[in-house]
């Protein structure tokens, strides 16, 4: 016999009241776990996202709403192209990178992407009238990626996903995002046809976890051809330097285009921020309601366990067993009870974490190992705290009572 | 030997001082076997806990061996049960949850020994009380006469030289009961001190001495416990 396989025994026999005593606790280890989850692949998400897009400015039509950024470009509602050449010739300054677009829905075989229109930097640069606003004979600004001698230089191709600057597209040329690739079976050199025109691959963008997968993208110019709108843009995306944004560079480009909505990217994945930094105040109030709901779980049900073993106890201690004896099983109790509720809070909450964060977030969710470690720690440290007078009252029993009531 | 030195026992009941034992002086011998009768309520218990290292009395000494018991800290008293003391209930209580085995492991477990010795030892004693073949069963599967058996392996256990038993044949048929008095005769035989409670004379004639209580239940002024020996 060992403390541990006595412990164990007597848990086994009772499981039921066990179960019932964990319930709590082991809920709100789930809770929190599944939140704690689904936060960080949310908050990572964004930080991807962000990265990805390099932008830090829009430009995008007044009526649009900013409930979800990614699709901010994608609610049917345009601007005149010639707000570009607007900006381009002001004497804004800050405006690292201009990137006009237009995005369309297009349909291939059931399946709905988006057809993005963007402009080629050689073209940009090209356009005589922009030339003389100097934008892109200045110096690299804070805005953009340095190239490091020594470091492989990308695939030009690549730098859409990083820097969605792309030098060259014909305009019978697409590239294709990766989960696009895939779904539609294509790949490099191949020839699709969107509404109606028929286009070569030039290149499947690698895969960048955005929205970015499920985009196609083709000459701007091509896009308004086959939008039959005209020369319009849903959104032009600015590299703006980040001192000049805290000098006002959003107002000046608001003053500049009055009809459109001039944001940051601050202010639109806000919104996603503060349902992130909900989602952390609530798991505090979540710890503070396990904290005492299930305390109270624990102290009920240990209390009641020290009741029904009064004669065990009277017992044991005839047999020799010192107090300090009996203080020591019921906390290595409370300890295997931590335990077992921290590691099943681990694996429900996981598990729920997995189902619910790509219905409710929309992201893809991993189970995350150290999780384990702040369930156990949460689960045991309340465990423990809250079976101290439980345990201390039956190490204290007076045996000759339990061994003299019948 | 067990003496027990001007004793006097006070139970708090309800806020009113209830007196058991008043000033009592009692000696026995090593190898002594010895059965206390008295009516319900004389302080049966109360003299064998007391005897057990398990209440101390309100004042007066229990010394055995030469140890006034009660001076020791809880802890050195809680050794000493360990080491010296076997205790037998009527209700048996036996712990549940565990086999007889395991129920006899207690003693030896909490003596510290490891649980290969723990096991060797406790198989050893069961098999001593027939119960060889019943090492697995838990309290609940075994009759109320295995019951008492398994009680006794683990009172002996521990290998104590005083045997405290309180009213051990109290739910026994007559015929397991005398089977469980030829059990006390026989480690009385090996040299160890015997102290029976019973209600049963027949049980408390087998004893070598018998000490009597009287009705502590009347006012303590009108009626002192009858302390008698027979030898
Ligand atoms: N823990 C206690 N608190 C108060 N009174 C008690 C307690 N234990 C026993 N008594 C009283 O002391 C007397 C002796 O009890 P006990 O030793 O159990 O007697 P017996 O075993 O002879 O029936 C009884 O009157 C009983 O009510
Ligand atoms: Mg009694």
């Amino acid at each position: 016999m060992r403390l541990r396989k006595l412990v164990w025994k007597e848990l086994f026999e009772r499981k039921n009241q066990v179960v019932t005593g964990l319930l709590a606790i082991l809920l709100g280890v789930t809770v929190i776990v599944a939140m704690r989850n689904i936060t960080f692949y949310s908050e990572k998400a964004v930080a991807q996202e962000l990265d990805a897009l390099g932008a830090n400015i829009l430009v995008l039509p007044k009526s649009v709403t900013l409930q979800n950024y990614y699709s901010a470009d994608i609610q049917g509602q345009e601007f005149p192209e010639e707000y570009v050449s607007r900006l381009a010739n002001s004497n804004i300054q800050g405006v690292d990178n201009l990137s006009p677009k237009l995005a369309i829905p297009v349909q291939i075989d059931d399946r709905k992407f988006t057809l993005t229109g963007i402009l080629p930097k050689s073209e940009f640069q090209a356009k005589s009238l922009w030339q003389g606003a100097g934008i892109f004979s200045r110096p690299t600004g804070c805005g953009t990626v340095a190239n490091i001698p020594g470091l492989t230089p990308k695939d030009p191709k690549e730098t859409l996903v990083r820097k969605r600057v792309i030098d060259t597209l014909n305009e019978n040329e697409i590239l294709v995002g990766a989960d696009v690739a895939g779904a539609l079976g294509v790949k490099a050199n191949d020839n699709l046809s969107l509404l109606g025109k028929s286009f070569s691959v030039a290149a499947v963008l690698p895969q960048t976890g955005t929205v970015d997968d499920s985009r196609i993208f083709a000459h701007l110019h091509t896009v308004q051809q086959l939008s039959g709108k005209g020369k319009v843009l849903s959104v032009i995306e600015i590299v703006g330097c980040c001192d000049q944004i805290s000098k006002g560079l959003v107002s000046k480009i608001n003053h500049l285009l009055p009809e459109t909505k001039v944001v940051t990217i601050g202010q639109i994945v806000d919104t996603q921020i503060k349902t992130n930094q909900m989602m952390s105040s609530l798991s505090l109030v979540f710890i503070a309601i396990i904290v005492l709901v299930g305390g109270a779980g624990i102290a009920n049900y240990m209390y009641a366990n020290v009741r029904e073993r009064r004669r065990e106890i009277g017992t044991l201690i005839a047999l020799g067993a010192g107090s300090g004896f009996v203080l020591r099983m019921f906390l290595y109790k409370a300890i295997l009870l931590g335990l077992v509720g921290g590691i099943s809070g681990y694996l429900l909450g996981t598990l729920l974490a997995l189902l619910l964060g790509p219905r409710i977030a929309g992201i893809a969710v991993l189970p995350m190992p150290t999780l384990i470690i702040w369930a156990l720690m949460i689960s045991v440290i309340i465990a423990v705290s809250a079976s101290y007078f439980p345990a201390r009252s039956a190490a204290r029993l007076d045996p000759c009572t339990t061994l003299q009531e019948i | 030997m067990l003496k027990l030195e001007n004793i006097s026992k006070t139970y708090n009941h309800r806020h009113e001082p209830l007196t058991v034992f008043d000033r009592i002086s009692y000696e026995m011998l090593d190898g002594d076997f010895i059965s206390i009768v008295g009516p319900s309520g004389s302080g049966k218990s109360t003299l064998l806990l007391m005897l057990g290292g398990m209440m101390s009395p309100s004042s007066g000494k229990v010394v055995i061996d030469g140890e006034s018991i009660y001076d020791l800290p809880p802890n050195q008293r809680a050794e000493f049960r360990r080491q010296k003391i076997g205790f037998v209930f009527q209700t048996f209580n036996l712990v549940p949850y565990l086999s007889a085995l395991e129920n006899v492991q207690m003693p030896l477990f909490l003596a510290g020994l490891s649980e290969i010795e723990q096991k060797e030892r406790a198989t050893s004693v069961l098999e001593r009380l027939g119960l060889g073949a019943r090492l697995a069963h838990k309290p609940s599967e075994l009759s109320v006469g295995q019951q008492q058996r398994v009680a006794l392996a683990r009172m002996l256990a521990n290998d104590p030289t005083v045997v405290l038993a309180d009213e051990p044949t109290g739910s026994l048929d007559p015929e397991t009961s005398a089977q469980v008095m030829d059990f006390f005769e026989e480690i009385n035989q090996e040299g160890r001190t015997v102290v029976i409670v019973t209600h049963d004379p027949s049980v408390a004639r087998r004893a070598g001495k018998m000490l009597r209580l009287g009705d502590c239940k009347a006012p303590y002024d009108e009626q002192a416990p009858v302390w008698a020996s027979v030898v």
